[in-house]
């Protein structure tokens, strides 16, 4: 017995299963999810169709049979038996492994103020639900957070007409993953469409119907939703003594400090080609260091090295990201049809990209970005602020040079 | 089946793709390299994500979302997460004028 067993089945873990198979890896492979749901996609639970908060599978339970994957929800692990080669289940249940992977994603920062028991959290579909359900009871919500969590909230629910607040602590909302440029046009529309905003202040009181702010403000809010970011799920890591940090550390070929385990998605903190580990909490990277572990794990020896890149859709809005935009970067504009992009230079070099506008409008050139990005050109700054110039021809001319 | 005009084959880049709707469903109708003129549904079989709006690279359409690909001369899904085929039409210019044969 053995084989392979995966901790988490969320997009990471989902992936990693099928890919291990792609590989032709055929040894029993056991997925371990700590929901009751079949795998599921986290990006739509921000948006509702019809009224009701969206589930969409990842896979069906045919194909996870159909590919030999055994499926085990509701479960939850105890413990990492790292020198038996070993998962020990809260039930006492033993599932031997030859190689381990951890996709056991993230969880959403506690509040710590009086009656923070009061918010509600967002990471699962169980607690959409539960966030929608109160929601149609009330008038109010307050969110506390401006990242990207808590703004896609705002946007939904003031399409379904509620009074919406958010309260930040920082100055601005948005600032840590948007560029600056986008982050305040995307304030603005916030504001046009009524959210209230309550930035650079914290929270002194969660009360019954509403937030008692440090500044003495009181927000009315009939429901709080905390949105302040997420933390790696790290404890079996720790507990069983993997190296850990901002995640579970990894090598560049996402092994853990246990070669026997490796790591991938939300909870991986990845070590750098110029040092150091990042972790990414992104659906395609997720999936990309899912499929680069689940290679590795049956014997390849890849480094993971993909272009970060995101999306966020609120109102009519779609940002998309590819690279870190970092505010030493040379900054180039260009103006489109419908929106902007914004390039980023590093000594010439593009090493980034972002594009606000309606819908998926900025998409294509995003994508033609990153490809500009991995073959590491230094394109005419004139040429990128040029909407006349098709990035396609650049990236041409770059792969003709 | 019918065949409707949908555009002219100058409102296309070439390369490219623009999305056509008609009685109430999104197709998406490319054109390719070499000019021919190919004609699929408009959706992603992933998620309801508007095909025209992705990226258009030789033969093959990108969803803008997932990154999930098509070859839209036969509707094959090539990359995950995309794993059911779109359905095609057929497309033909005349005179300049595109026009798909629709259900």
């Amino acid at each position: 017995m053995g084989g392979f067993v995966i901790v988490g089945a969320g997009e990471a873990g989902t992936r990693a299963a099928f890919a291990l198979r792609e590989t032709g890896y055929d040894k029993p492979i056991k997925l371990i999810g700590a929901e009751t749901h079949l795998p599921y996609e986290r990006p739509p639970l921000s948006k509702p169709y019809n009224g009701a908060v969206a589930m969409k599978a990842i896979c069906s339970a045919e194909a996870l049979l159909n590919a030999g994957i055994t499926y085990l929800p509701a479960v939850e692990v105890a413990e990492l038996d790292v020198a038996g080669q070993a998962v020990i289940l809260s039930d006492g249940q033993s599932l031997a492994y030859d190689k381990l992977l951890l996709t056991t994603g993230g969880r959403p920062r506690k509040l710590s103020c009086p009656g923070a028991g009061r918010a509600l959290e967002f990471r699962t579909y169980d607690d959409a639900k539960i966030i929608l359900d109160s929601v149609n009871a009330s008038r109010s919500v307050a969110i506390i957070g401006g990242g990207l969590i808590g703004m896609e909230l705002a946007a939904m629910l003031r399409g379904k007409g509620l009074i919406v607040s958010i309260v930040e602590a920082a100055p601005k909302p948005l600032g840590r993953a948007v560029p600056s440029r986008f982050a305040a046009k995307m304030h603005t529309r916030h504001v046009d469409e009524g959210v209230n905003f309550h930035l650079g202040v914290g929270i002194s009181e969660i009360r019954d119907n509403t937030v008692l702010l440090t500044n003495g403000a009181e927000v009315p809010a009939d429901v709080v939703v905390a949105a302040v970011g997420v933390q790696p799920e790290i404890s079996l890591a720790e507990k069983a003594g993997l190296a850990t940090g901002n995640g579970v550390l990894t090598n560049p070929f996402l092994q853990t400090s246990d070669r026997h385990i490796f790591a991938a998605g939300d909870c991986a903190a990845v070590e750098q080609h110029g040092g150091g580990h990042v972790r990414f909490e992104s659906w395609r990277n997720a999936r990309s260091q899912a499929q680069t572990a689940a290679r590795n794990m049956a014997g390849a020896n890849e480094a993971f090295s993909a272009i970060p890149w995101f999306w966020t859709d609120q109102y009519d809005l779609g940002l998309q990201v590819a690279g870190l935009p970092q505010p030493h970067h040379q900054s180039v504009v260009r103006a489109l049809p419908t929106g902007e992009m914004e390039f980023y230079l590093d000594e010439g070099t593009l090493v980034a990209a972002a594009g606000l506008g309606i819908g998926n409008s900025v998409a294509k050139d995003i994508k033609l970005s990153e490809m500009l990005i991995a073959a590491a050109v230094s394109p005419d700054p004139a040429a990128l602020a040029d909407a006349g110039v098709n990035l396609k021809t650049l990236l041409k001319s770059a792969k003709a040079a | 089946m019918s065949w409707v005009s949908a555009c002219q084959l100058e409102d296309i880049e070439q390369e490219g793709a623009i999305r056509f709707d008609h009685s109430g469903r999104s197709y998406a109708i490319y054109r390719g390299p070499d000019d021919s003129v190919y004609c699929t549904a408009g959706l992603c079989t992933h998620e309801a994500v508007h095909l025209a709006d992705g990226l258009v690279m030789d033969f093959e359409v990108e969803c803008p979302k997932h990154s999930g690909a098509f070859d839209y001369r036969t509707g094959e899904a090539i990359r995950l997460p995309a794993c059911a085929n779109l359905k095609t039409y057929p497309a033909e210019v005349v005179d300049g004028e595109v026009r798909v044969a629709l259900d």
